[in-house]
């Protein structure tokens, strides 16, 4: 079973840590990876920019709009993506509990990857199936 | 074998579901791997039952042969509906192959305990925990379990769908946590056990003070825990649920008015339940480890030897508060602290630390912290300050007995 674990992180703490601080603490996380590596847990890590860097996207009276920033502005931004392979819920738990990430307070959000439609979107339509929904 | 009458086995059947239906149940779940299909195979199961034990006799093992049956009942539904899906045939053919040696060798696993903690995992919201805890561990109806909170069965039933579709669909497991994890997810459970004990001792709301149904709902849930896994804080739990019990009788007067502890007739008091409690607790405290329930146990166990509030060992019941309070320090416990302090030294002393845990402010909205202060100022003879504290109790207090006690008193000083 794939599990995503949203890491969210207070960016103003990020900002604040010493530079050398900051390089500690990724080569402990990136060092979790290469356990959950080892383990056969590890799916794919992806880093976020600061979420300054963001634009949102809005359907708005039948146009996207655009606005600067976030969907929403918290302290607790969304830092980085972690997807996992665990056996049932409580492994997820029990492997991001241990993340070193963890321990800059988070909160760290696990969620069950709907694997049928992830599944789907990666595989695409075949050509039928794309003239026909473009029809 | 001897044809039995019908009527004889109907009577065999209820009693075994009650006995035994939960621990068929358990196993079940773990079995089929499904709550859904789990508690179709059980009802199945009995019915079977019925049928076929008239005839053929009441087996040796009817908790083997429940399972058995409602796990055959399981594998045939499984596969008419594998006819349009060929993936639920692998199922019941694992099925099939699986267990067969468990059951027949006669020494089923208890699953309850796996039903337990599923059913209080964190990744579920406590009020669903709950409703899922009662309705699957203690085999609470709906209609029950809505009485009991005050919500509408549709609401309980809703609510207890989707916390099965959450362990389905995030795979919460079925199973006993690790001895690592098993501290914390005690405490979960621990916590649903004694938020189902104190809705019935202290309703939160509504007409009557206590719904005794609920409570010993709660303390059947706490022995079966205690059976279960006899780690010191669950005979904490039970201890202190078992000498609150042991009060109800006196707790209040014919026509549902509260009475506080000082003025109880302690004679209502039940010895049976003082004696298994205070022995439940000796025992926790024995294991040398310190927890919140078996710190509150004690302190219950205190009152409970004493014959009257004079006599009670008031420095004793202090220092169990400072050792509740490094166990788990909230403000709910200093205000406890307070009024045992009051009680010790007088309520000066109390009004002090009554005053600096206000003035923190997580209590202001606490009806009881505005209780205590207009207590101890009456006793000091400080009227007004009385009067003024009791209208901001009265003002937040949901429940109409403590309602009618506190307008009492308000009256009293007026």
């Amino acid at each position: 079973m794939k599990y995503v674990c949203l890491g969210f992180m207070d960016e103003g703490k990020w900002a604040s840590m010493a530079a050398a601080e900051c390089e500690a603490m990724m080569k402990e996380c990136f060092a979790y990876d290469e356990i959950l590596k080892r383990d056969g847990h590890f799916i794919s890590d992806t880093a976020l920019q600061s979420s300054g860097n963001a634009v949102t996207l809005r359907w708005y009276q039948s146009k996207v709009s655009v606005t600067d920033g976030p969907f929403a502005e918290t302290k607790e931004q969304l830092g980085g993506i972690l997807i996992l392979e665990a056996r049932d819920l409580n492994q997820a738990i029990q492997l991001m509990s241990n993340h070193p990430g963890v321990r800059l307070g988070g909160p760290f959000e696990i969620r069950p990857m709907h694997e049928e439609i992830t599944t789907r979107a990666m595989e695409g339509l075949d050509a039928n199936e794309l003239l026909a929904s473009i029809k | 074998m001897i044809p039995i009458s019908a009527e004889k086995i109907h009577q065999t059947v209820e009693e075994i579901y009650r006995t035994e239906s939960r621990r068929v149940l358990a196993t079940l779940i773990r079995l089929l791997h499904d709550f859904e299909l789990a508690e179709e195979a059980l009802h199945d199961a009995f019915i079977a039952a019925v049928e076929q034990w008239q005839q053929k006799g009441i087996p040796d093992n009817p908790r083997a042969w429940l399972v058995s049956a409602g796990r055959f009942k399981a594998i045939d539904k499984i596969r008419r509906r594998a006819r349009f899906d060929a993936s639920l045939q692998a199922l019941a053919h694992e099925l099939d192959e699986a267990v067969s040696d468990e059951i027949e060798g006669g020494e089923l696993e208890d699953d309850r305990l796996r039903l337990i903690f599923t059913c209080c995992h964190p990744a579920l919201a406590s009020d669903a925990q709950i409703a899922l805890t009662l309705r699957e561990v203690c085999g609470l109806t709906t209609e029950e379990i809505g009485r009991a909170f005050l919500a509408s069965p549709a609401t309980l039933a809703q609510r207890i769908v989707r916390a099965k579709s959450k362990i389905r669909d995030a795979k919460i497991p079925y199973q006993v946590p690790e001895p690592d994890e098993l501290p914390e997810r005690l405490d979960a459970v621990l916590q649903v056990i004694y938020l189902v004990f104190n809705e019935g001792y202290y309703a939160s709301s509504g007409e009557s003070l206590m719904r005794p149904d609920v409570s010993g709902e709660a303390i059947r849930l706490g022995r079966l825990l205690m059976e279960l896994l006899p780690e010191p804080e669950v005979l904490g739990l039970l201890a202190l649920m078992l000498l609150a019990e042991s009060r109800r009788a006196a707790r209040a007067t014919s026509a549902g008015e509260l009475i506080l502890l000082e003025h109880q007739d302690r004679s209502l008091w039940s010895r049976e339940l003082i004696a298994e409690g205070t022995a439940l607790v000796e025992q926790a405290l024995a294991s040398r480890q310190v927890g919140m329930y078996m710190a509150q146990a004690a302190i219950s166990a205190v009152h409970a030897r004493a014959a009257t509030t004079d006599t009670t060992d008031w420095g004793q019941i202090v220092a169990l508060y400072d050792l509740l309070s490094r166990a788990s320090p909230s403000p709910v416990i200093a205000l406890n602290r307070a009024v045992a302090i009051a009680m010790r030294d007088g309520p000066e002393a109390g009004l002090a630390l009554v005053d600096q845990i206000l003035q923190h402010g997580e209590l202001l909205n606490y009806q009881l912290a505005h209780a205590a202060r207009a207590d101890f100022c009456r006793r000091l003879g400080r009227k007004e300050e009385a009067l003024a504290a009791y209208r901001k109790a009265l003002a937040l207090a949901q429940q109409e007995p403590e309602r009618r006690f506190l307008e009492k008193r308000i009256a009293e000083l007026s």
